[in-house]
């Protein structure tokens, strides 16, 4: 059984100057699929290279199943890895190339023969697998490249580095799918390094948002649409983002502007000079007539299945959605929201209050 | 794609460059076909002789022709000899080069420096240096007990015009083989590593198929170069001893200017040229039919 | 200005990549190019621009024939869908740059760069250098470097395709209104369906070379004339089922009936296709005149804010839009619910028969 701890591993190309990766403290699991999601410099492909042994934390230890790996090289950790351009070799059959791996370690000629074509099998790979590597698509050698990884029994984890970036659009579902159903069939831990959210939230079980080198939230795909720990993690998950308004907090009252609204939990007031937001999704914000804050319309886009608002609340930028069928209130048109979707954020962290 | 706007104009800048071939080349050229079909009874008396001066080259029971086969000879076994240390040392050095840091720079042009070097200083370098008596190379090979004399000896004399090339020219591989090197993604040896191959798998999997397109060119420079030889064994051997050094174009010399004997030098020289067009054509067809073949 | 190609075809090596094209754009209007990869997008931009010469038709710019005059001779703007700009220059002098070459001085210079970074939102990086730009402001300074110029045509093809998706989502919500300030007429090459829709304006839906229709983009969307021109407008993609009509009962694929209710009760007796975008198939409810299919959870895409949920089924791949972060697992057996009111229909031929309740 294969389990991955993180012992408040940090990392840093300058001497401690400047933290690339913040300590963190975390523990991944057998069979279950994990995503590092965020911008570009975020620092998720250097947790997957410490992971990876591709590069030594300056901080911290790595475990794997309880035992120390944070010195030990690549090839003594048994991971297996799929990088963001295919890696196939060209000299070899597409047979050769996943038999590789397995050949390297001294396996028996039989044992090999039966391993790969079980791990064709379930990647869809048969047919070819007498066809020279080299001459294959692209969603193909990305298939063989996971396929190497695969194909060893004994791998306590397999990572993926934006591994669809050369695909073409329409066969990105596929391999998706492709994806999960092999994280089903072969109960390995998986971990995927993205900056895309729909790749993120489709393969994994749970989420890892990062940004600036520091751990915001890890959650599950609902949790972080619904509950953002965050104001990025708000902003980043969904589109359009989170709404977020300046408002002052009083009791289980929020004031944004001149207006008035409801919350569902009464907080502490916030020390003095904290930045202080109100966060819902647009989502969970109809327009209305009426409604629980005033709002002045900017415009309507029609999306085609849907139709959103961009309107100002105060001095403030926001988007709701239109309900089907409703017309675009004039005047009187406000916004509606459920208390328990309004989130209370103190210097970007959401707060939790007392229920009422 | 399609058709773009056309401006006749742009040919005016090619103008001084045909100029300059057609002088340099094109002229010369023709003058070597008008003499390879001509005798003279000297005076710039020329009369027409068809294809006789071709027929004795290609004939090895005559003299000329006798001569012309053994400098052939002469030269595929050095281009042959050339190739087979050049290459492989090539990138034999260029795998052990460091691939990033301070030290890539200095070693790159520590590498190319012998490139820089003109062949005839080369040459005239190595005819002190292998000099049995005072030379450095000359008399540490003698003084370790190995008889060596490069103007006397025909093995020596091999030895030393090899060496010259491969001191001279390797760099050359080395450099291209580097780049090619280079080019090869971090992802494939972070595979390699994974994967558990051994360094011979990833050179030979990874490493090589990779550097195939530039060690074409490489090989392709290399025997141009190396089957065109003159400067070295002219300055260093004179072609000796005997005529265990002389090759196609230090005999082409002797025959033209050394004996005055412009026909058979002219129909030698073009033959000459033709095989060395052929031999690259050649070289490159398998080279690159190679790789197709493999695809199949 | 008005440009109108004409009947046009570009043939290269007997492949025809444009194929009989007649396209009339008004004066000052957003026109937006939709299609897949190679449909003729680019192509076509080539051509308003003057890079290319079509092998037969015509190019009217406001009624006089440009067909043979080369680009340098049109007022005409690009932006590419790689970021082009000059690494060596400000990104002030990258967008000074059109102007430095039509000789604009001085102050008026100053002023029309000035204008441009306001509109774009430049102002606090005109000093800065493009390597310290985000890939967002690298494309919006080329965007801005095009606006400068005031062509009276403004090609874009597909520029924010190279973009990450929260700065392509940002950019393609300011676009409409940045583009709205130029008065120029704009041409817009996108795959993306969204961005047709947020854009506004008219357009053209193209598939394999062909104009397949051309029309206001909510028109468009919710009129499809032909069954490729839906399919270019959905994303995901449109869910296509054939059928067969006789009296009251429509027979699927694999034999079943389901009763001709909706659109299917309008029809004649027949061979039909019909077709549906994921968001009137449901998961959850059935609709007041639903067509029910049983399948098989395959897989879910969720966004966040929606999931794509496809469904395996012996009719083939439904695609459906659930609301928020879908909890569906792969395996897990699910009815199929399409709202029979609002399907498309379409004949053998892909025209279309029936648009459903949108007509």
């Amino acid at each position: 059984m294969a389990r991955i701890t993180l012992d408040g591993i940090a990392h840093s190309y300058d001497q401690d100057l400047s933290y690339a990766l913040k300590p963190i403290n975390h523990e991944w699991t057998q069979g279950r699929s994990y995503a590092l999601l965020g911008p570009s410099g975020c620092g998720k492909t250097t947790l997957l290279n410490i992971i990876s042994g591709l590069v030594f934390p300056s901080q911290g230890r790595l475990l794997f199943d309880g035992k120390d790996v944070t010195n030990l090289p690549t090839e003594q950790r048994n991971i297996a890895q799929v990088f963001q351009f295919p890696v196939v070799y060209d000299t070899m059959t597409v047979a050769e190339n996943l038999a590789f791996p397995l050949k390297n370690r001294g396996l028996g000629r039989a044992a090999i023969r039966t391993r790969v074509s079980e791990i064709a099998d379930l990647l869809g790979l048969t047919s070819d697998l007498h066809r020279r590597a080299r001459r294959l698509t692209a969603d193909a050698k990305q298939k063989i490249s996971l396929g190497r990884g695969l194909v060893r029994s004994d791998v306590a984890a397999v990572l993926f580095d934006e591994p669809l970036t050369v695909i073409d659009p329409s066969l990105k579902w596929e391999l998706r799918s492709k994806l999960k159903a092999v994280h089903r069939a072969l109960d390995v831990l998986m971990i995927y390094v993205t900056h895309d959210q729909v790749e993120a939230l489709t393969f994994a079980d749970e989420v890892v948002v990062m940004k600036d080198g520091r751990i915001l939230q890890i959650a599950t795909p609902t949790q972080l649409f619904e509950q953002p720990e965050h104001t990025f993690v708000g902003y980043f998950i969904g589109s359009p983002g989170m709404n977020l308004v300046d408002a002052e907090i009083d009791g289980a009252e929020a004031r944004v502007g001149e207006q008035t609204v409801r919350l569902s939990a009464r907080y502490n007031k916030p020390p003095a000079g904290s930045s202080v937001r109100l966060g819902f999704r647009p989502d969970y914000t109809t327009l209305v007539a009426g409604g629980d804050m005033k709002v002045r319309v900017q415009r309507i886009e029609d999306l085609g299945r849907r139709r959103l608002a961009k309107v100002s609340l105060g001095a403030q930028d926001i988007f709701a959605v239109v309900p089907h069928g409703q017309s675009v209130p004039g005047d009187a048109a406000g916004i509606a929201i459920k208390p328990e979707r309004l989130f209370v954020y103190v210097n970007d962290e959401r707060v939790a209050g007392e229920p009422l | 794609m399609i058709e773009k706007p056309i401006n006749n104009r742009a040919w005016l800048l090619v103008l001084p460059v045909l100029a300059f071939v057609l002088f340099s080349a094109l002229l010369p050229m023709m003058t070597v076909v008008n003499y390879s079909l001509q005798d003279s009874m000297g005076a710039n008396n020329f009369f027409w002789n068809g294809d006789a001066w071709f027929r004795d080259v290609l004939n090895p029971s005559t003299d000329i022709g006798a001569r012309f086969f053994d400098a052939l000879g002469r030269n595929l076994s050095f281009s042959f000899a050339a190739l087979l240390i050049e290459v492989p040392l090539g990138i034999a050095i260029a795998l052990c080069l460091p691939r990033g840091g301070w030290a890539v720079g200095p070693c790159l042009v520590l590498i190319a420096l012998p490139m820089l070097i003109p062949w005839n200083v080369v040459g005239t370098i190595w005819q002190i240096f292998a000099r049995a008596d005072i030379g450095l190379f000359g008399a540490a090979v003698n003084g370790l007990g190995i008889p060596y004399n490069d103007t006397q000896n025909p093995v020596s004399a091999w030895i030393t015009i090899v060496i010259i090339d491969v001191w001279h020219w390797t760099p050359l591989v080395i450099l291209l083989s580097y780049a090619g090197l280079r080019a090869i993604p971090d992802a494939f040896y972070q595979a390699a590593r994974i994967d558990a191959a051994s360094r011979w798998a990833v050179f030979v999997n990874i490493e090589l198929p990779k550097l195939q397109k530039v060690l074409v060119i490489a090989v392709l420079l290399r025997f141009m170069q190396t089957f065109m030889i003159y400067t070295e064994p002219f300055v260093v051997t004179g072609g000796g001893p005997g005529s265990a050094t002389t090759f196609l174009s230090i005999d082409l010399v002797k025959i033209a200017l050394g004996q005055v004997d412009l026909g058979n030098a002219a129909a030698m020289s073009l033959i000459y040229n033709l095989i060395t067009i052929t031999l690259c054509w050649i070289f490159y067809t398998i080279m690159t039919q190679l790789d197709r073949r493999r695809d199949a | 200005m008005s440009i109108h190609l004409q009947n046009v075809s570009v043939e290269i090596g007997g492949e025809k990549i444009i194929d009989h094209v007649d396209l009339a754009l008004e004066r000052g209007t957003m026109n937006v190019l939709l299609g897949a990869t190679l449909a003729g997008k680019t192509s076509l931009m080539r051509l308003m621009a003057g890079l290319d010469k079509p092998t037969s038709g015509k190019i009217l710019v406001d009624g006089a024939d440009v067909t043979g005059v080369p680009v340098r001779k049109r007022s005409v703007a690009m932006v590419y869908q790689q970021f082009v700009n000059y690494p060596s220059l400000s990104v002030y002098e990258n967008i000074a740059s059109p102007l430095r070459v039509a000789k604009v001085k001085g102050d008026e210079l100053d002023r029309r760069v000035r204008e441009a970074a306001r509109i774009l939102g430049l102002e606090p990086l005109l000093k800065r250098q493009p390597s310290q730009l985000s890939g967002g402001q690298q494309q919006r300074t080329a965007i801005a470097r095009a606006l400068t110029k005031r062509a009276d045509l403004v090609l874009l093809d597909e520029p924010l395709a190279n973009l990450d998706y929260k700065l392509r989502e940002e950019l393609r919500e300011e676009l409409p209104r940045i583009l709205s300030q130029t008065g120029a007429t704009l041409v817009y090459a996108t795959t993306e369906p969204l961005e047709a829709l947020q854009l506004g304006g008219k357009t053209a839906t193209l598939s394999q070379g062909r104009l397949v229709q051309f029309g206001p983009a909510g028109d468009v969307y919710h009129r499809p004339n032909h069954i490729e021109s839906a399919r270019v407008f959905s994303d995901p993609p449109l869910n296509e089922l054939p059928i067969s009509k006789t009296a009251a009962e429509v027979r699927f694929a694999d034999g079943s009936t389901r009763p001709a209710i909706g659109t299917l009760a309008r029809i004649a007796d027949g061979n039909y296709t019909v077709a549906f975008r994921a968001d009137i198939v449901s998961l959850r409810a059935a609709w007041p005149q639903s067509l029910t299919f049983s399948g098989e959870i395959s897989v879910a895409e969720i966004s966040g804010s929606e999931s794509f949920v496809h469904v395996t089924s012996p009719l083939g791949t439904f695609v459906c839009v659930e609301p928020g972060v879908s909890t569906l697992q792969p395996g897990q057996r699910v009815d199929v619910h399409v709202d029979a009111a609002r399907v498309f229909v379409f004949d053998s031929a892909g025209a279309l028969v029936d648009a459903g309740k949108a007509s």
